[in-house]
C-alpha cells in the first residue's frame, strides 16, 4: 500500500539545463505551501551533459526521498532526447509536461532564443513549472518566493514571466 | 538559534548548520561527491572551513585540533577515508579531548564513484563509534549529538551518511538539539594518550575496548535508536535512508531504526527480534547488520545477495520483503556525461590517441576520456595510480612497448597524491624513463570547481600561497619540466619526450571552461584588495 496523500514528480533533463534549479524551486514551493517535501537528486556527473533526473515528493507526511519505479504522478522533461528514456518512471494515468508542449517536434530548447515567447534556453525550466502549477494546488506568491530564492536576483523578473507564461499555456498533457 | 524557524535543507546543508550551532573550530576536508557542500556550505554560514590537499591530512589536522580540547569537522567521500584510515585507526587509541566527528559519505549505486564500498565496517574495524541519519532532520540533530558523545568517550563519531542522505533535501527543524557550548580550547600534557609508542599503545587498546563496551550499554538508552511497534508479524531492523523506504514499502510493519551502528545496542535488538514472528534486515550495501546479529546466533532474515549491489529504493525493498529473485527490470539507459564541448583537454586526449599511448589515468573529469570518441585511458584505480601504475607498466612490459606509457594526472588529484609518485619516479627510474602529463586547468573540476593549494585560493576564494608544479617538480630531480599552453605545443612536447628514454613531465596548463569565468572574479576581486599573502614576504 503506498501512501496516497504523497504526490510524486520527477524531473529529467541534461546537465546544465536546470533540472536541479528546477526541482529545488517546485521542492520550495510545496514547503512554502505547508507540505511535508523530500527532494533527492545524483550530483558529480552532473554538469557534463549527461541525463540527469530529481525526485521531488511531496504531501502530509514523507518517507522515502526517491519516488517508486513507475509510481511518479508527473514527469516533466526538458530535452526532448530525454523523455523516452523517462517514461518509465511515469505511472499509468501520470501527466508528461516536457518540452514537446512548447517546442516544434525535432527542434532543440536553443530555438526558443530566437522566437517572440519570453521563454529561452536558460529559463524555459520555470517556464515548464509554471505548466506544472497548473495541476498543482499552490498559493501563486509560494511559487514567487520560491523562484526569487533559488536564483539570482537580476533574472528574477525574465524567469518570473517565464512562469506566468508557462502558467497561461493552454495545454493539453500528451 | 533555538527558534530558528523550519528549514528545507539537504543532509550535507543540515550537517553544516549543526557544526555551526556546535561551535566547531575548524572544519576541513577533500572534496569529494556526495561530501562536497558541507565544508562550501559551512564557510557561506561563516564556519572556517578549509580545503586540505587530501583526507589523511584533512583528518589528522581535525585530530590536532581536537587534541587541543577544540571541536573539529573533517569530511570526505568514503575512499577518501581509505586515504585517511591510517590516522583513523590509531586516532580511536589515542582518543580526542575536544569534539571529533569526521564525515564518511558513502556512494552505494556509483553515482560519482569508482567503488561501492561501505565504510559501516571501518567504525567496526578501528573500534569507532558510528551515527547513521537518514535524511536532513536527523543528519542535523546526529551531528550535535556526535560532538556531545564524542566529548562524553573521548573517541573520533563517523557520521556516515550515503548519497540520498547528503543530497536530498528535507525540512528541518533546527535547535532541537541542544549541545553545552565548547570548552576554550588549551593543550594538556598526557604522554600515555597521545604517544602512541608500544609501551603506550598497549594499554590504549585495552582502554579503546573498555570504552567500546560502555559505549555499547550507554547505547541501550542513547535515545539514537527508534523502535515503531505495529503489527508483530514482521519487524525489521534497519539504519539510514533505508529506513525511510522500509516505513514506505510496509506502513504495518514494526520496525527498529538504528541511529547508531557502532557499538550495536544488542540487547535493543535482541528483545526486538523476540517481538516479533519474523524478522528481516534492511540495509543497504554490505550485509553489515545481518553478520554481526547472525554472529550472535540470531535468526534474521538478510537480503538476497542481488541486492547487494546499487542503491535500494521502496521498489527494491518491497521486492525484498516479498523473497522477490526474479530478474530486476533495467531502467533504459540515458545520456552518459562526457568531456564538456570546449574543454581543453578534449585537444590533448585527441593527441596521446594520435601517438596511440598506453595511458594510466587517474580520478577527474578526464576519466571521461575512457568513452568514444577518444578511448584514450587505460586504467583508473584511485586518485594518485596514474603515476605510480604507469611505472609499474614501464617496469614490466618490453622495451618497445613501456615506451609508450605515460600517467595522466590532473592538477588537484596531483597534489592530493601524486607528489609521492614523482618520488618513486625520481628513486627508481624505469630503463625506458618515464611520462607524466599533468592536466592542469585549474580547479578541482569533476567535483564542482572546488580551489586546491595550486590555484592558490583558499575554499572560499581568497588568495593564499600558491604551489608551484614547475618548481617543485625540478626541486625533486625530474630532468625534463616542460609546460605546453595549446594543443600544437603539448603534441611537441610529448612527441619530444616520446623519442627519448628519460623522466619527463608535460604540464598542459588550460583553465576549465566551467571555471573560466568565476576564475576571472575571484582574479579582478583580489587584485582590487590587493591583499597581503598569508605567510608570504610581505
Amino acid at each position: 500500500m503506498s501512501n496516497r496523500k504523497v504526490t510524486n514528480v520527477v524531473i529529467a533533463g541534461l546537465g546544465g539545463q536546470g533540472v536541479i534549479r528546477a526541482a529545488n524551486i517546485l521542492a520550495e514551493a510545496a514547503f512554502l505551501t505547508g507540505h511535508d517535501v523530500k527532494q533527492s537528486e545524483l550530483h558529480g556527473m552532473s554538469q557534463r551533459g549527461g541525463s540527469v533526473t530529481s525526485d521531488v515528493r511531496f504531501g502530509t507526511e514523507v518517507f522515502s526521498p526517491m519516488v517508486p519505479t513507475g509510481e511518479a504522478d508527473f514527469l516533466m522533461v526538458l530535452h526532448p532526447t530525454q523523455i523516452e528514456n523517462n517514461l518509465y518512471q511515469l505511472r499509468e494515468g501520470g501527466v508528461l509536461i516536457s518540452t514537446r508542449m512548447i517546442l516544434e517536434e525535432g527542434k532543440e530548447p536553443d530555438a526558443l532564443d530566437a522566437d517572440d515567447t519570453p521563454l529561452t534556453s536558460r529559463n524555459f525550466n520555470v517556464g515548464l513549472l509554471g505548466v506544472l502549477s497548473r495541476y498543482l494546488q499552490f498559493p501563486e506568491d509560494a511559487w514567487q518566493a520560491a523562484i526569487r530564492k533559488h536564483l539570482p536576483e537580476k533574472v528574477h523578473e525574465q524567469n518570473l514571466k517565464a512562469f506566468d507564461y508557462g502558467r497561461s499555456l493552454e495545454v493539453t498533457a500528451c | 538559534m533555538l527558534q530558528e524557524s523550519p528549514k528545507l535543507l539537504s543532509g550535507n546543508e543540515a550537517v553544516a548548520l549543526a557544526a555551526l550551532h556546535a561551535g566547531v573550530t575548524l572544519g576541513t576536508g577533500y572534496p569529494g561527491t556526495p561530501s562536497t557542500e558541507i565544508l562550501e556550505n559551512f564557510s557561506m554560514l561563516g564556519g572556517h572551513a578549509q580545503w586540505a590537499p587530501n583526507e589523511k591530512v584533512a583528518y589528522e589536522v581535525g585530530l590536532g585540533v581536537a587534541f587541543g580540547g577544540a571541536r573539529a569537522l573533517v569530511t570526505m567521500k568514503h575512499v577518501g577515508v581509505n586515504v585517511a584510515a591510517d590516522p583513523m585507526f590509531t586516532s580511536a587509541y589515542t582518543g580526542v579531548r575536544g569534539g571529533f566527528v569526521f564525515v564518511s559519505a558513502d556512494d552505494p549505486g556509483m553515482a560519482s564513484s569508482q567503488n561501492e564500498q561501505d565504510n559501516r565496517r571501518y567504525a567496526k574495524a578501528a573500534g569507532i563509534l558510528m551515527l547513521e541519519p537518514s535524511d536532513a532532520q536527523e543528519a542535523y540533530e546526529f551531528t550535535l549529538r556526535a560532538y556531545e558523545i564524542s566529548e562524553a568517550w573521548r573517541l573520533p563519531v563517523m557520521l556516515r551518511m550515503t548519497t540520498r542522505v547528503c543530497h536530498s533535501k528535507s525540512v528541518v527543524r533546527p535547535g532541537m538539539v541542544a549541545v553545552k557550548p565548547p570548552e576554550p580550547p588549551h593543550f594538556v600534557r598526557d604522554f600515555s594518550s597521545l604517544v602512541m609508542v608500544p609501551a603506550f599503545a598497549r594499554p590504549a587498546h585495552r582502554r579503546l575496548r573498555e570504552k567500546l563496551a560502555k559505549a555499547e550499554e550507554w547505547n541501550e538508552q542513547s535515545g539514537l535508536n527508534r523502535k515503531i511497534m505495529k503489527s508483530t508479524e514482521l519487524g525489521i531492523i534497519t539504519s539510514g535512508v533505508s529506513y525511510l523506504h522500509v516505513r514506505e514499502a510496509d506502513p504495518n510493519a514494526s520496525v527498529l531504526k538504528l541511529g547508531m551502528t557502532y557499538p550495536l545496542p544488542r540487547q535493543t535488538i535482541r528483545r526486538f527480534i523476540e517481538s516479533v514472528d519474523r524478522c528481516v534486515v534492511i540495509e543497504e550495501g554490505d550485509p553489515y547488520l545481518v553478520e554481526s546479529l547472525r554472529y550472535e546466533g540470531w535468526q534474521v532474515e538478510g537480503k538476497p545477495d542481488m541486492y547487494r549491489f546499487g542503491e535500494l529504493n521502496v521498489t527494491r525493498v518491497r521486492r525484498i520483503l516479498a523473497g522477490d529473485t526474479s530478474p530486476e527490470p533495467v531502467p533504459p539507459r540515458g545520456k552518459p556525461p562526457q568531456l564538456c564541448q570546449g574543454c581543453p583537454h578534449r585537444m590533448t586526449f585527441a593527441v596521446m590517441k594520435k601517438y596511440n599511448c598506453i595511458v594510466a589515468g587517474d580520478i577527474g573529469c578526464y576519466t571521461l576520456s575512457v568513452l568514444p570518441p577518444f578511448e584514450t585511458i587505460d586504467s583508473c584505480v584511485c586518485m594518485g595510480a596514474s603515476i605510480t601504475v604507469g611505472l609499474g607498466l614501464r617496469h614490466a612490459l618490453p622495451h618497445e612497448e613501456a615506451r609508450k606509457v605515460i600517467s595522466v594526472i590532473g592538477d588537484s588529484t596531483f597534489v592530493h597524491s601524486g607528489l609521492t609518485g614523482i618520488v618513486e619516479m625520481v628513486y627508481n627510474p624505469p630503463e625506458t624513463g618515464h611520462i607524466v602529463v599533468i592536466l592542469d586547468n585549474g580547479t578541482t573540476a569533476m567535483t564542482g570547481m572546488q580551489e586546491h593549494p595550486g590555484t592558490g585560493r583558499t575554499l572560499d576564494h581568497e588568495p593564499t600561497n600558491k604551489l608551484s608544479f614547475e618548481r617543485i617538480l625540478e626541486a625533486m630531480g625530474v630532468p625534463n619540466v616542460s609546460v605546453a599552453e595549446n594543443p600544437p605545443d603539448f603534441e611537441s612536447a610529448l612527441k619530444e619526450a616520446l623519442d627519448r628514454n628519460e623522466l619527463s613531465v608535460i604540464i598542459m596548463r588550460r583553465t576549465c571552461r566551467l571555471a573560466e569565468p568565476k576564475i576571472q572574479l575571484y582574479e579582478k576581486a583580489a587584485a582590487r584588495c590587493d591583499k597581503p599573502q598569508n605567510g608570504t614576504q610581505s
